[in-house]
């Protein structure tokens, strides 16, 4: 069979494989920050090799429009890659909306191409592709706009939501079974791509902000399974390798922000969490809480010989982080070792917290995972909590009443002194109280997060001269 | 084209890949997560190659003229997405070499 291969083939093929090589080692090198910058060299150079090798391919001989397109993508791609760090989240979800409309539109066109001259297995898999891209074309668009806070963040249900979703998609399904049996009905074929775009507007609907983590590792992974069904529809081993890899890589980061949520994949998608919450947090009285000032917080931290800080999302809303990159300056030139505990779902996307923090250039062995630093709380004579509120709720280690119950949190009330940062007394992003705020040894300072740590350390300058 | 042969040769593939995949993604670095998602972003892109030849082939308008806007989106992915990741890596620093003064 590889006889037949033309020499010029046989060098494409080459060079696809070297980029596949390229392609793994890319991922390989992501396992640490030190060897990371590499990582995106080898995949710089195996995409480069790939599409060199792709316009060598004998039967090209518009070369015009080719080079047109390309030049049109970067001026999109530009702007793109400049976003500040904060919309990372929503850029990241356009961009699986883009990855996923090219695929379904390619997946269109070589149906219209084939049709109707298509084996049932080679009709299963572009219906798989065009399903897959399409839902996750209007699924991501729906992810980013809510992410920009476009469109509205609390999750829209309706009665027999479920329902209506899985006869959407029941049909969709329907009329690929038509077409594997029938690959000539191409009138239908447009029918199937628009019930798929349909199904993904519904799909994010109701899907609250607190699980956006979960829903765009989610929808990177469906990306990367269209990608790699155009690649069997192509038969391109480099398209299935590349798409297996991503399709692998956004189910890896969806397991681990459910489980950081204590959540199950079809919990989050047909589930609706803030509607549960928002019942929950009804029965609330007034309890008293102690409150401290910023001179009496600047006191307590300088004298305090190991320091946690827990920061949550609230903190980049508030544009706080370089206010406490400051405030780790001034504690760890006294001699204070200050360090970050960093949830799994801190942020709105994996990962999202330790970006926002090593922009505001806090140096990454400063910050600390969950599983790492929550043995160490007890020996921690303060942690000061900023704009996190929910990974921080004893109840979901010892209410089993509570919606988060057997959500892993940071063990913050387990330190001597535990400080909360907050504007005012209102529960949080999911609505559900926290008994952290009522505890004996936590403080409560009332103001913006920003101001706040700016006085805390102006009073530790202070202080110290 | 669509032999059964190259079927199976492309699920051998498909589920290897797999595997290498989550072998490898579970060993990055949390720190990471986010540059791994636009890391891969722009990876995926390599769509691009299928919506080249659909461009340059130019077998119908059709599927000329949807290869051609499927090329500009999985361009914007590539550039736009090993942008963005070179910048946050760009921005992970250790304690180590020196603190600041």
């Amino acid at each position: 069979m590889t006889a037949e291969l033309a020499g010029n083939q046989v060098f494409i093929e080459i060079l696809y494989l070297v980029a596949s090589v390229l392609f793994i080692l890319s991922l390989k090198w992501m396992s640490s920050p030190t060897t990371a910058r590499h990582g995106i060299w080898a995949g710089e150079i195996g995409m480069l090799l790939a599409i060199c090798g792709t316009l060598l391919h004998h039967g090209i001989i518009d070369y015009r429009l080719i080079a047109i397109g390309l030049v049109l993508g970067t001026i999109i791609g530009v702007p793109l890659g400049r976003v500040a760090m904060t919309a990372v989240p929503q850029r990241t979800a356009l961009s699986h909306t883009f990855g996923a409309l090219c695929v379904t539109l390619v997946g269109s066109a070589e149906f219209y191409l084939r049709s109707p001259d298509i084996s049932p297995f080679m009709m299963a898999v572009l219906s798989i592709e065009v399903i897959l891209g399409g839902l996750t074309v209007t699924g991501s668009l729906m992810a980013a706009g809510k992410l920009q806070e476009i469109l509205p963040q609390r999750p829209l249900t309706y009665k027999g939501q479920n329902f209506v979703n899985f006869l959407l998609l029941a049909v969709a399904i329907g009329i690929a079974v038509f077409l594997v049996l029938h690959p000539g009905a191409r009138n239908l074929f447009p029918f199937m791509i628009l019930i798929a775009l349909a199904f993904g507007v519904l799909l994010i609907i109701p899907i609250g902000g607190a699980d956006m983590p979960t829903v765009i590792s989610l929808l990177n992974s469906y990306a990367g399974l269209s990608a790699a069904a155009m690649g069997f529809v192509l038969n391109s081993k480099l398209l299935i390798i590349a798409g297996a890899l991503d399709g692998s890589s956004g189910m890896v980061l969806s397991i681990i922000m459910s489980k950081a949520m204590n959540r199950s994949f079809t919990n989050v998608l047909f589930g609706a969490f803030g509607q549960v919450q928002a019942s929950a947090a009804g029965a609330q009285e007034e309890r008293p809480v102690r409150r401290a000032t910023a001179e009496e917080a600047a006191a307590i931290l300088s004298a305090a010989n190991k320091v946690i800080v827990v920061p949550g999302y609230g903190m980049a809303v508030a544009q706080a982080q370089h206010k406490v990159r400051e405030l780790y300056d001034s504690l760890t030139k006294r001699g204070v070792e200050v360090r970050f505990a960093i949830h799994p779902v801190a942020g709105r996307m994996p990962g999202h917290m330790n970006v926002l923090l090593a922009e505001a250039d806090i140096p990454y062995d400063r910050l600390i995972e969950m599983d790492e630093i929550n043995g160490d709380f007890p020996q921690t004579d303060v942690a000061l909590v900023i704009g996190a509120n929910d990974v921080t709720n004893p109840a979901a280690r010892t209410d089993a009443s509570s919606p988060i119950y057997g959500m892993p949190i940071l063990d913050v009330d387990k330190a001597h002194t535990v400080m909360v940062i907050k504007r005012s007394m209102n529960p949080g992003f999911a609505g559900i109280e926290n008994p952290l705020y009522y505890l004996d040894n936590t403080l409560m300072l009332f103001g913006d997060a920003k101001a706040f740590v700016g006085s805390i350390v102006r009073e530790l300058g202070g202080a110290h001269g | 084209m669509a032999s059964s042969s190259n079927l199976i040769n492309a699920l051998f593939i498909f589920v290897l890949a797999g595997f290498i995949g989550f072998e490898v993604i579970r060993r990055v670095s949390p720190l990471l997560h986010t540059p791994l998602m636009s890391l891969t972003n722009a990876l995926d892109a390599i769509a691009v190659v299928g919506a080249i030849v659909l461009v340059g082939e130019h077998k119908s308008s059709l599927s000329a003229a949807l290869g051609f806007i499927a090329v500009i989106a999985a361009t914007s992915n590539i550039v736009g997405g090993f942008m963005i990741t070179d910048r946050m890596l760009k921005m992970f620093k250790s304690s180590r070499p020196a603190a600041k003064p």
